[in-house]
């Protein structure tokens, strides 16, 4: 394997997992984050439909950069993420109905995603099809590892659930565990992601950024006018 | 396999046209960038590679799509007359015991044509097929209903054993669509089912809950005494013959008169459990199936 990636595909594919991850340091895609984070199911699909979106369109893009009109790039790359989302959307209807039925618009959705636009203007416009297609993959799956954390996490503690697969026992079933409501509901999301951003900037200093400007206390406030 | 791309590849360098269609996507290929004829030929195709690609995807996974859409609605048939267990073979069990038919919502009479083809949902947003409802009458919100509806017959043995009948009307976020089956008494709800709704999972999604669905089981639709009747703030405004079945807030206390109309609100989802107080309602009602469900009890009182 590692004869297979050199040390730039390896950097594409991982950095944006933790380093570069496009949810948590560039706080990109989180509306999708929120709306389709309340179970394991839906988020893992969501992931992997955004995953390969992700990768195909960065790779097709990347594929034609060297003629595309610079007046129209926006336009054109749009034109083969939406194919791409459509088919994806087809293709869940064709073979996984249950999950297309739950993630309803939210699929038609990705063609919206900043994450899949983001890596096309970013990545694919200056870097060949091959590395474009695994930079579409490791943007992907830092998205995906996101989800899946925030899922799990409103899926536990708001159905007491897991992959629909029951955890905690719930009271109206005769259980322990009272389900918190809150974790079903998508502002839910924006708590455990602002946590998870807090814990990785705990964790790498490196991504917080510069303060841009100090809250002064009000007894110096005066003092600073004359500086 | 090769030889016959090959005789395709000759077949191609043969053809007049390519060739031309070859010097100009090279003539084409070689303009810079920001040229006006380049940036039209470029977004000409890739609409034209994109539609393709899209259209082959489409038409090519069509089959497939019907026939999970058609699976899933039988399923949640089968469901809701209590006969889907986790090794049932849906088509066998859905072509031996159910029937569809169709209703005349306005006399209660079955109509004639083809149950099968006929798509409720398709027919209530065409204006030949629908009437409007009138606001006062709307409390599903539902805006418009097909003349004829699709009812299934639970059939046992040659006898009717239930009747499943479709509901829709608005909750909190989204048009619930479902079932709701009735015993042959026309009075007696045997389960209800949602198989269409973008309720808020885990507060008005739990629509879909069996444990919930459950509570339904003998639940009586219409208000069948004055005495009944009578008890208001239990049965709001329902007179003798009157839709009574509501969900009441809180648990239902059985051992109270009127317990049999009420069922248990959703807890945290008190504008979808109105919705579905009022979609029942609705379709219980004169402008829904209150006729259809009187005639099918003359029916069953005169053979009895």
């Amino acid at each position: 394997m590692s004869d297979l990636l050199n040390d730039e595909t390896k950097k594409v594919l991982t950095e944006p997992l933790v380093e570069n991850n496009p949810i948590t340091l560039q706080v990109l895609g989180i509306c999708s984050a929120l709306a389709v984070t309340s179970q394991m199911s839906t988020s893992l699909i969501m992931a992997l439909a955004l995953t390969m979106v992700t990768a195909c369109s960065s790779a097709a893009i990347s594929a034609i950069r060297n003629h595309i009109p610079s007046s129209i790039r926006i336009i054109v790359q749009m034109t083969i993420i939406a194919s791409l989302v459509i088919v994806v959307d087809q293709l869940l209807k064709a073979f996984a109905y249950d999950v297309s039925k739950q993630l309803s618009v939210f699929v038609g959705l990705i063609i919206t995603n900043c994450i899949v636009m983001g890596r096309a203007e970013a990545y694919a416009m200056k870097n060949p099809p091959l590395e474009s297609f695994i930079d579409g993959i490791g943007n992907g799956l830092g998205y995906s590892l996101i989800l899946i954390v925030v899922a799990f996490f409103r899926e536990i503690f708001g159905s007491g659930k897991l992959l629909g697969m029951e955890v905690f026992h719930l009271t109206k079933d005769g259980g322990w565990y009272d389900p918190n409501g809150l974790m079903l509901l998508p502002p839910s999301a924006f708590f455990i992601i602002g946590l998870l951003i807090w814990a990785v900037r705990e964790w790498k200093p490196k991504q917080r950024e510069a303060v841009e400007f100090k809250i002064m206390s009000i007894s110096h406030g005066e003092e600073g006018g004359h500086h | 396999m090769s030889d016959q791309l090959k005789q395709l590849q000759e077949k191609l360098d043969n053809c007049e046209h390519y060739q031309k269609f070859k010097v100009y996507r090279d003539k084409i290929l070689a303009l810079g960038n920001d040229s006006l004829e380049k940036t039209i030929a470029i977004a000409v195709a890739l609409c034209l590679v994109c539609a393709v690609f899209v259209s082959m995807a489409a038409v090519a996974l069509k089959p497939l799509q019907v026939s999970n859409k058609a699976l899933d609605m039988k399923k949640n048939i089968l469901d809701v007359a209590g006969l889907l267990k986790e090794d049932t073979n849906i088509e066998k069990a859905f072509a031996e015991k159910i029937e569809a038919k169709l209703v005349n919502l306005e006399t209660g009479d079955y109509a004639d044509g083809d149950a099968n083809a006929y798509d409720q949902r398709k027919a209530a947003k065409d204006p030949a097929q629908s009437v409007a409802i009138t606001k006062d009458k709307d409390i599903a919100h539902i805006r418009v209903k097909a003349k004829l509806a699709k009812v299934y017959l639970v059939k046992e043995g040659g006898t009717t054993k239930s009747i499943i009948l479709p509901i829709n009307g608005y909750g909190l976020w989204s048009t619930l669509y479902g079932f709701l089956s009735v015993e042959a008494d026309g009075q007696t709800v045997q389960s209800i089912n949602f198989y269409d709704q973008a309720e808020t999972p885990g507060l008005g999604g739990e629509v879909v809950n069996p444990n919930w669905r459950a509570l339904w089981k003998g639940k009586k639709i219409y208000a069948e005494t004055e005495q009944a009747s009578s008890e208001k703030g239990l049965i709001a405004e329902a007179g003798v013959g009157e839709p009574a079945l509501s969900l009441i807030k809180g648990t239902v206390d059985s051992t109270k008169a009127g317990s049999q109309y009420q069922v248990d609100g959703l807890a945290g989802a008190t504008l979808t459990s109105t919705g579905v107080t009022n979609l029942v309602r609705y379709w219980t009602s004169k402008e829904g199936f209150a006729p259809y469900l009187a005639k099918v009890r003359t029916v069953t009182g005169a053979k009895s």
